[in-house]
């Protein structure tokens, strides 16, 4: 029986960014497929409380919560750090996490998903977080330094998700104008081999993400 | 020679937190207490993110955002541990943090807050999450066990709130935590406020009663 398993869908950021944490830790794992509109039983028994995806089982103890579940397989798994080892460090790299999840990925999400005047607001609000970042990456190759680590991990829906977001939805957001520094790091980010393995493909992803933006929509839409 | 600054408000549970956690690791800072209504240059300037309180100085460098502060004092700090040693208990003791945070204050304050139907339905909600909590401590003293942990410290908005729940049965009816419903929240507050530093950071009753009032009132008079 495999000793670690992940309950996942491909179309998450949030689950493809524990496959880039296990495969750049090289941790074998048997991986499950969820379809969110119909969820195993399995998944609400390992996560009664959210029940979404990601779920780590590891000698079956079940963790949620993709940023916990990245820095258990650091601490749990040797090999290239996804922190970094200085505690003000981590603080502030887990802070850029927190800040990417809560707000700026909230904001973007909101910009294309939300109709009328609350996704309006929300693109000006996107518009005014991004520039934090635009600062926080001058100088960087990646958010971790010279090579991909935590914050990098976590703003996978940044580099790749949304571009494919801003296409369907005719959104000039994250242009090269407004964010040059930001925007060559999502060159750099989805060439990076890493990443680039952990991506859904680009045309299947356009076509789960398209619906989301029609008026009227009432499918599973998956809560920021 | 080490520098740490708290700057902080006496009502803010983010802010005790952090505090309780200084206290514990027997770190001696200096405090600044800040006016939310007007918040200090410094503030703004160590903080120009979130803008918010707490935020610790160590040696000139700025940590935000109060489990990302407790981390690093934890990682910082010699003394007593705030999180377990296992990687897998330093997961769930952050998942239970999260939830905390992120689930159950919202719903807590909700309960407090709304009036009429949607008052019931908020009611449900905060049952539900506490009945999660209230299974956590099932066969223990604190959620870290034999000692007070993250979880905890996290928790305290439980205890500074429960103060209040029979002072203001006129106010909010039916109280949200009572010893019927959910006996070990109750009997862990008993334990967790009669820790000396715990109750050394409680803010001063009668004026955090007054407080919650004002809160409660303003709000149930704007939703009707």
């Amino acid at each position: 029986m495999a000793e670690v398993k992940l309950f996942g869908c491909g179309y998450s950021p949030f689950s493809r960014r524990v496959e880039m944490a296990l495969k750049l830790k090289g941790v074998e794992y048997e991986y499950i497929e969820e379809d969110l509109s119909n969820k195993s039983p399995l998944l609400l028994k390992y996560n009664p409380i959210h029940k979404k995806v990601p779920v780590l089982l590891h000698n079956d103890k079940p963790i949620a919560e993709s940023s916990i579940i990245i820095e258990y397989i650091d601490e749990t798994w040797e090999g290239p750090s996804i922190l970094p080892k200085d505690p003000y460090e981590r603080a502030m790299a887990r802070f850029w996490v927190k800040f990417i999840d809560e707000k700026c990925g909230v904001a973007m999400w909101k910009a294309f998903a939300s109709p009328g005047e609350e996704g309006e607001k929300a693109k000006e609000e996107a518009a005014q977080l991004l520039k934090f970042l635009e600062e926080e990456i001058k100088g960087k190759k990646f958010f971790g330094g010279e090579n991909i680590g935590l914050v990098d991990i976590a703003a996978n829906f940044i580099g790749y998700w949304f571009g494919i977001i801003q296409q369907i939805a005719g959104l000039e957001l994250l242009t090269k104008e407004k964010y040059p520094n930001l925007c060559k790091w999502v060159d750099g980010y989805i060439n990076h081999s890493l990443v680039k393995d952990n991506l859904p493909p680009k045309d299947k992803m356009t076509e789960v993400l398209k619906p989301l933006a029609q008026p009227g929509y009432s499918g599973y839409k998956p809560k920021v | 020679m080490e520098s740490v600054k708290l700057f902080g408000t006496w009502c803010s549970p983010y802010s005790r937190r952090v505090e309780m956690a200084l206290k514990l690791k027997g770190v001696e800072y200096e405090y600044v207490e800040e006016d939310l209504k007007n918040k200090s240059p410094d503030l703004l300037k160590y903080n120009p993110v979130h803008k918010k309180v707490p935020l610790l100085l160590h040696n000139g460098k700025p940590i935000s955002e109060s489990l990302l502060i407790l981390e690093y004092i934890d990682e910082t700090w010699s003394g007593p541990a705030i999180l377990p040693s296992d990687p897998y208990d330093r997961a769930m003791a952050r998942f239970w943090a999260k939830f905390l945070d992120e689930k159950c204050w919202p719903a807590m304050i909700r309960a407090c807050m709304r009036t009429g139907e949607e008052q019931e339905k908020a009611n449900e909600e905060a049952n539900e999450v506490l009945t999660f909590l209230e299974n956590k401590l099932i066969g223990k003293k604190f959620f870290g066990g034999d000692t007070i942990g993250l979880v905890d410290i996290t928790a305290n908005l439980i205890a500074h709130w429960h103060r209040f729940f029979e002072e203001f049965s006129e106010i909010m009816q039916p109280p949200l935590i009572t010893k019927e419903k959910f006996p070990n929240i109750c009997e862990w507050v008993n334990d967790y406020t009669n820790c000396s530093f715990v109750k050394e950071n409680l803010p001063e009753k009668d004026k955090l009663a007054q407080l919650y009032k004002a809160r409660i009132q303003a709000a149930k008079a704007a939703a009707q």
